[in-house]
């Protein structure tokens, strides 16, 4: 009986631990996946966009730096890129189009919102990037990579997708680093994954 | 009773303990990046100074073209890009971020030549891989770092820093950056440095 016991307890601590390195692996691996500890990393603070127009999309009554939780939307996308990145510059117009694809879409421009993080990008490499692929969404610089390794590192680009509460508080249903397949793909598994209905 | 395969275990622990190998920045490269971890940020003695005149050379491109730095003379300024080693993390995606930039290069007037002490059949898989680029690539394999050494870059283990020498038409060096070879350059410092030398 003592033995059985002992076997259960060390199949138990087995499972663990294949669990904690599946999970591990996982989220190092910097393809796909996401965990509860995911929203976590994600809690980090940007600095006030500097136009009315970004701070009113983002729906900020603040003058100082935000958290994600205070983006008044129900669903936050953030695309972690740089413009360093092939991938990334190749992507641009795609991610351009899913944002003026949720734009256009009155029962979603004001639930889904749309930002960037430029992974070790400075001020003047954001800038340049948006105004070489007119980037309208708010774009935000890591200049020293702090948001970036906070994050763990994902490749880029990265897309991570938060739902948020009405207390501030968000969860994250999609976290992946690959390019986009199509806008409106892209936009109708954020749709499913996040619960938000749409009339057809 | 249910068990763990031991040998699921073992293939997770391998898994984990390679997930981190072969990352780079950027996605674009899939799991073909060798990751050499932290470097040693500078690794040589500088052999030039701004005002000088810089030393000439001529090195053979991913094309085949003979690339001499003083047939840009009275006609561009020059910047070369000296960059540590191909396939690895920082230099992967250097170069397509000066490519995206081509046309502010072209706006000041300066030339870009990208110099590596790769191989150049390394230089010509790698920036292929990158969807090709606009500059120059030129290889100081032979004689190994010749070019790198002269200019004062070249690193105890024969690879180069990561160094910026900005040259104007008259031949003369306006603008050195060595800096930690674990980071990339500010574009904008570039840009500034470039935009001095057209008032």
């Amino acid at each position: 009986m003592r033995c059985i016991t002992d076997q259960n307890r060390i199949a138990r601590v087995g499972r663990a631990v294949l669990t904690f390195f599946l999970l591990s692996g996982y989220m190092f691996s910097g393809t796909s996946g996401f965990c509860e500890e995911t929203a976590g990393k994600l809690d980090f603070f940007l600095p006030l966009p500097e136009t009315a127009v970004h701070q009113q999309y983002l729906g900020l009554s603040t003058d100082k730096p935000f958290s994600l939780g205070q983006i008044r939307a129900r669903v936050v996308i953030i695309e972690i890129f740089s413009m360093y990145c092939p991938v990334c510059q190749r992507e641009a117009e795609k991610v351009n189009a899913l944002f003026r694809l949720i734009q256009s879409k009155p029962a979603l421009k004001d639930k889904v919102k749309l930002i960037g993080i430029g992974a070790g990008n400075s001020a003047f490499e954001v800038d340049f990037f948006r105004e070489k692929y007119s980037i309208e969404f708010p774009l935000f610089s890591d200049s020293d990579f702090s948001i970036h390794k906070k994050i763990g590192e994902v490749r880029t680009p990265h897309f991570f997708c938060l739902s948020l509460e009405e207390d501030k508080r968000f969860s994250v249903f999609y976290s992946k680093s690959e390019a986009i397949e199509t806008p409106e793909a892209f936009l109708q598994i954020l749709l499913k994954d996040s619960g938000i209905k749409v009339a057809p | 009773m249910r068990s763990v395969p031991i040998s699921l275990i073992g293939i997770s622990l391998i898994f984990f303990s390679i997930a981190g190998i072969g990352f780079c920045g950027s996605g674009a490269y899939g799991n073909k990046i060798f990751d050499p971890g932290p470097l040693k940020p500078v690794d040589s003695v500088l052999k030039i100074k701004t005002g000088d005149k810089a030393p000439d050379f001529t090195l053979t491109s991913i094309t085949g073209k003979e690339v001499r730095l003083s047939r840009y003379a009275d006609r561009k300024n020059v910047m070369l890009s000296f960059i540590p080693s191909a396939w690895t993390p920082v230099c992967s995606d250097q170069w397509p971020g000066y490519n995206l930039a081509e046309e502010m290069f072209r706006q000041y007037d300066t030339t870009l030549v990208g110099i590596s002490t790769d191989p150049l059949p390394t230089l010509f898989a790698w920036t292929r891989e990158m969807g090709g680029l606009w500059f120059d690539v030129v290889s100081d394999f032979w004689p190994h770092g010749a070019v790198s050494e002269t200019y004062g870059v070249l690193r105890s283990n024969g690879t180069a820093e990561r160094a910026i020498i900005l040259i104007d038409k008259k031949g003369i060096i306006r603008f050195i950056h060595v800096g930690d070879i674990n980071l990339r350059p500010d574009l904008g410092t570039l840009v500034r440095e470039m935009k001095k030398l057209n008032p």
